[in-house]
């Protein structure tokens, strides 16, 4: 029952998460990361991590990757899906790239990993809720406060990036002068 | 299958039946409610007090043609019902629906799924339910659509922060996220409505908020986005958005009672004592807890007009959010304190 449960959240993970990658259209790309984030979140529990299992699944899929579909959807990536064309030397050489460091990770895995190696003992800081706790907030506090900081740095990043040029400075219409309201930034009376 | 198999299967079949008779009964009192609210009839003519007009609707739904738009992503259009459907009837798996009684020397508790992780698993699979507004809107090929679910994306993940900000608040003196040892908590102590009045008044407003239901509803905003994220969709798939909206409704209920209001618990009857009748009275005190929580909705939905969409952006982030912090901050001092 078990061996069946992995088998059919292992293989639905590696499958979407080839889709993540080969899928032309960008939305169909997330969603298939949807599936392998809450499959592994399942491999998790199946681990003997519950917690782990169901934090992925609260935070990367129900939380983080929705806003990726968001701005997916927003950016409007359409061109990128009906493109057909192979693409240049650029996207071959990186494509390569990938290739080789993802070859490179799984032979050190394989040869890291001799086939009669004991799993190693699960710990309370993975089974528990105050085992969790006690290792993110005491042993890993520091690290844990600097990733905050870190995202808090990307947050202002993006908001300076995407954020819009200063609206067309101009004068209230008659209506918005009449209701008290400036539909466009409100420069209003002291603009020239 | 060992005593706690049985109780989860039998508490599952419990749960699925007051899920599926709480759904077609709140189409039908919806309807009566807001025809009482605005001084009409409403649909009164099948059965008495026109109760059985929600099988009337379930016949026309299974009748009525099945569009697939022509431009539609197949797939994704046919899958997004289903994902609707799927976290909100999954949901109640955590919610105790009565107290924990010895058989054969063994404890069981009375949910369907008695794990550790408890709550969080609830707020897990319910976050999952935003992918289904989001594909249905992506799918449709719709403008309407498409913006009805970037609405709900935004707005659905705006009010997660503050409803789980006011959870965390009720689990904190706990010091578990078992929903079962919160409702003894508050037996043993006082229902959680005293202390955390605010906490629940966010809860209660992001609940709206999570569940699309007026004043939050802006993602189906009839008069902006003819019916947002699911204009494409008719017949039974048409029907199962709402049928996951109502139970979703249902299940948020159950949760406020039980992490507010006590849960199972009725004051001054000592129900642990009553072996397994204890557990059928306290399903029944659940029930009426959660169907107070469900005439709170239809109420509210008759009385206010839709925020306007930055309003809802402003509520979520300058004004739930801090009041759950400050929730919050004043348990997490009381617990320190020993007031809690």
């Amino acid at each position: 029952m078990e061996l069946l449960v992995f088998a059919i959240f292992a293989g639905l993970a590696l499958a979407s998460a080839l889709t993540v990658v080969l899928h032309r259209d960008p939305v169909k790309s997330t969603l298939s990361l949807v599936v392998t984030l809450f499959s592994t979140g399942v491999l998790f529990v199946l681990l003997g991590a519950p917690f782990v299992g169901v934090l992925q699944v609260l935070v990367y899929t129900g939380a983080i990757v929705v806003l990726f579909l968001f701005v997916v959807m927003l950016l409007n990536l359409q061109r990128e899906a009906r493109r057909s064309e192979p693409g240049g030397s650029f996207q071959k050489v990186a494509a390569g790239a990938g290739a080789l460091a993802f070859a490179a990770f799984a032979g050190i895995a394989v040869w890291r990993t001799s086939a009669d190696a004991e799993a190693a003992e699960l710990t309370e800081a993975f089974v528990g809720l105050r085992g969790f706790s006690e290792e993110l907030f005491e042993r890993f506090l520091l690290p844990f406060e600097i990733i905050g900081l870190l995202l808090l740095v990307a947050v202002i990043a993006a908001y300076v990036v995407a954020r819009r040029p200063e609206p067309e400075r101009r004068l209230p219409t008659p209506l918005e002068k009449a209701t008290g309201e400036a539909r466009i930034d409100p420069v209003g009376e002291e603009a020239p | 299958m060992t005593p706690q198999t049985v109780a989860s299967l039998a508490n599952l079949g419990a749960f699925l039946g007051i899920l599926l008779t709480v759904v077609p009964l709140m189409v039908w009192f919806e309807r009566r409610g807001g025809a009482l609210m605005q001084d009409r009839p409403g649909p009164n003519r099948l059965g008495p007090f026109g109760l059985l007009q929600p099988l009337a609707d379930v016949f026309k739904f299974i009748f009525k043609e099945d569009v697939l738009p022509k431009e539609a992503d197949r797939a994704l259009y046919l899958m997004a019902p289903v994902l609707a459907v799927l976290p909100a009837f999954s949901t109640f798996v955590v919610i105790p629906l009565g107290p924990t009684i010895e058989w054969g020397g063994e404890e069981l508790r009375m949910m369907v799924a008695p794990v550790e992780t408890g709550v969080l698993l609830l707020l897990a699979l319910a976050s999952l339910g935003v992918y289904s507004l989001v594909i249905a809107g992506y799918a449709s090929n719709n403008k309407y659509s498409l913006l009805g679910s970037i609405r709900a994306s935004a707005q659905m993940i705006s009010y997660e922060l503050a409803l789980t900000l006011a959870v965390v608040a009720v689990l904190l003196p706990v010091e578990s996220f078992r929903l079962d040892l919160v409702v003894e908590a508050q037996i043993a102590g006082i229902w959680n409505i005293v202390p955390q009045a605010l906490g629940f008044l966010v809860f209660l407003v992001a609940a709206f908020a999570e569940t699309n239901r007026l004043p939050f509803d802006l993602p189906e905003a009839e008069s902006e986005l003819v019916a947002g994220y699911h204009t494409e969709y008719s017949a039974m798939r048409f029907a199962s958005f709402f049928m996951a909206e109502y139970a979703s409704m249902t299940v948020l209920s159950a949760l406020g009672a039980t992490l507010y209001f006590g849960g199972w618990h009725l004051p001054g009857v000592d129900l642990a004592a009553l072996g397994i009748w204890g557990v059928v009275l306290g399903a029944g005190v659940l029930v009426a807890k959660i169907a107070v929580f469900l005439f709170l909705f239809v109420w509210v939905r008759w009385s206010f007009p839709r925020f306007r969409y930055d309003q809802l952006m402003a509520i979520g982030w300058k004004g739930l959010l801090p009041l759950a912090i400050l929730n919050l901050l004043w348990v997490a001092g009381a617990s320190l304190a020993g007031w809690l």
